[in-house]
């Protein structure tokens, strides 16, 4: 089943240099196990394909049921010398949020997660 | 001091300020919304260093956050007579000047004798860098590994992050306004817990519990709903948002709340939003006091606006210190210009290929070009997908480079698109776009032994 992950996550996202932090948090506790077991940095690098130099690092807090992302290379040279709008990476909380993550049909329906419109 | 063994002592730390240029009301407005002990006011980020050196360079009696002496201003009635004790890290790279600009506004205030200022320095690495280059230390760049030395003769301006130490050396001398360069962030909320309740500075757990408390403090309003995208149409009143406060225990166990009668909303998914903001590894966040576990923290609803946060535990501090550096690295200079519906996407497009073209023929060389259309894409790029035929696009241009002179010819190419480019475009009121100097940032370690503070006392 297809799940947004605006669905069942907030975020806020922040800098260090030219990386973005995206820390994503479920909203609700128990949904925190689908972030766990499918929000991998894999699916992160794929989904910000093409717009990273570097890799994606990805960090667990089950205390907080959030989990934390480093996108290196997200800020095209970070602080004052990047030309972005966004450079101190302020709405990645956001384009992360567009992710759709597969979950296979059981685990979905037994998390109760929303499907995704038009999935 | 006398009852700090008892567990049901609750310090107060309000955050009044969460980077230089916050909310100007916010400092008079913690210390006037109810009880708190400390008002604690962050002004330092990476970029604010340089820009602090730049003005000292102009004005020797210049080079620290001069909002902060309004701050004071609006709160001398609690500091002289409440007994509220301020802690900021207003003094940038002239802690001295800013303490004796306070001093000038508290004696045309008359509150001169019951102000008793704590001036930490010894952050400036800037007059010893030559000195230390010589002994060894490096300081190279924290991702790249390049040796400072590769641009020495560029740099602005090199300070240590520097803990909560001389903070509480100051508060045990009796100082009721601390003013600091570059302490770290959280040490402004950590050090008035370390000196009231007499932690030990080994005493992992209790560093740890301060600093995160400072971590939640130390961006304003960003704790208290402001910034808050968790169900933030519910957020009542950020008109007259509350900036967050601590209610702290020996124990280390501490409540985040803010005043009643005020906006926002303090809330555990807000808290946590603050929490990952900025993280790193959240199992090693480390600072120069402590090495603090973010993966410990214990987050709890504890009434309406209320959350109570324990469990925190950590570890001992590195033996280094991150060093701070900003460099000349070169000239930017962004411009903009609106296009119109139909087709403003394919007349921004085209508008952009012109100007590059022209940059081109005129032999205009740059590191690099950036175009964004803002509206469409330049968030969340192609993540954004096809937005159809939008209303308006804003077509945002910036270019970098070492040659001041061709940053200066690209801000001359913009307006001429008006009459020559493509067709239905507006938004050029603002003028040519403005070459700016990039300070950048050179991240750095240093050896805790070659940095020593001080605490002067001024009254």
């Amino acid at each position: 089943m297809h799940v947004r992950l605006l669905d069942i996550a907030h975020a806020r996202s922040g800098d260090k240099g030219d990386t973005a932090n995206v820390g994503v948090i479920a909203l609700k506790p128990e949904w925190y196990a689908v972030l766990e077991q499918y929000l991998t940095a894999d699916v992160v690098a794929k989904h910000y394909q093409g717009q990273l130099t570097g890799k994606v690092e990805r960090f667990e807090l089950p205390n907080l049921g959030a989990v934390n992302f480093l996108l290196h290379g997200a800020l095209d040279g970070g602080g004052t010398l990047s030309l972005k709008t966004d450079a101190q990476g302020k709405v990645y909380s956001t384009s992360v949020l567009r992710l759709v993550l597969d979950v296979p049909d059981d685990i979905a329906s037994a998390a109760g997660l929303p499907r995704a419109p038009g999935a | 001091m006398s009852d700090s063994s008892s567990s049901d002592r609750v310090v107060r730390v309000a955050s009044g300020q969460g980077f230089w240029g916050d909310w100007l009301e916010a400092p008079r407005r913690q210390v006037e919304g109810g009880p708190v002990d400390y008002l604690m006011l962050d002004y330092l980020a990476e970029v604010t260093m340089s820009i602090v050196q730049k003005q000292k360079e102009r004005d020797p009696n210049m080079g620290y956050a001069r909002d902060f002496i309004g701050a004071m201003e609006s709160v001398f009635p609690a500091v002289a007579d409440r007994g509220v004790k301020v802690i900021a890290n207003a003094g940038g790279v002239n802690p001295v000047a800013c303490a004796h600009a306070v001093l000038a506004a508290a004696d045309k205030a008359g509150v001169r004798g019951k102000l008793k200022l704590g001036v930490v320095t010894g952050d400036d690495l800037l007059p010893r860098l030559d000195e230390l280059l010589a002994a060894g230390h490096e300081l190279k760049h924290m991702e790249t590994g390049e040796p400072l030395s590769t641009v020495r003769d560029r740099v602005l301006s090199a300070n240590a992050y520097i803990g909560s130490t001389p903070i509480v050396e100051a508060l045990q001398r009796g100082a009721n306004v601390v003013i600091t360069g570059r302490s770290t962030d959280t040490a402004l909320t950590m050090a008035p817990l370390r000196y009231e309740f007499g932690w030990a500075a080994d005493d992992w757990d209790k560093m740890a519990s301060g600093i995160i408390a400072g971590h939640i403090l130390e961006c304003g309003a960003q704790a208290s709903g402001g910034n808050c995208l968790h169900e933030w149409r519910d957020i009542p009143d950020l008109a007259n948002v509350g900036y967050p406060i601590a209610e702290a225990r020996a124990d280390g166990t501490f409540v985040i709340t803010k005043h009643p009668n005020t906006g926002g909303r303090v809330s555990v998914p807000g808290v946590t939003e603050q929490l990952v903001y900025e993280m790193g590894d959240p199992h090693a966040y480390i600072t120069p006091d402590v090495v603090a576990d973010f993966t410990s923290i214990r987050l709890q609803a504890d009434g309406e606006n209320r959350v109570r946060v324990h469990g925190i535990t950590g570890g001992p501090a590195t033996p280094f210190l991150k060093v701070s550096i900003a460099y000349r690295a070169g000239y930017k200079a962004v411009g903009t210009l609106v296009y119109s519906w139909p087709d403003a996407m394919e007349k921004a497009e085209l508008a952009d290929r012109v100007l590059r073209e022209r940059l081109h023929n005129l032999g205009l060389s740059f590191d690099h070009i950036l175009t964004e259309f803002v509206g469409v894409s330049s968030t969340h790029g192609s993540l954004a997908g096809s937005a159809g035929d939008v209303p308006e696009v804003q077509l945002r241009i910036g270019v970098r480079g070492p040659d001041r002179a061709a940053v200066e010819r690209f801000t001359r190419e913009l307006a001429p698109l008006v009459l020559n480019g493509p067709p239905s475009v507006t938004g050029f009121a603002g003028g040519r776009p403005k070459v700016e100097e990039i300070v950048a940032y050179w991240p750095a370690l240093i050896d805790k032994r070659a940095v020593s503070t001080h605490v002067d006392i001024l009254e």
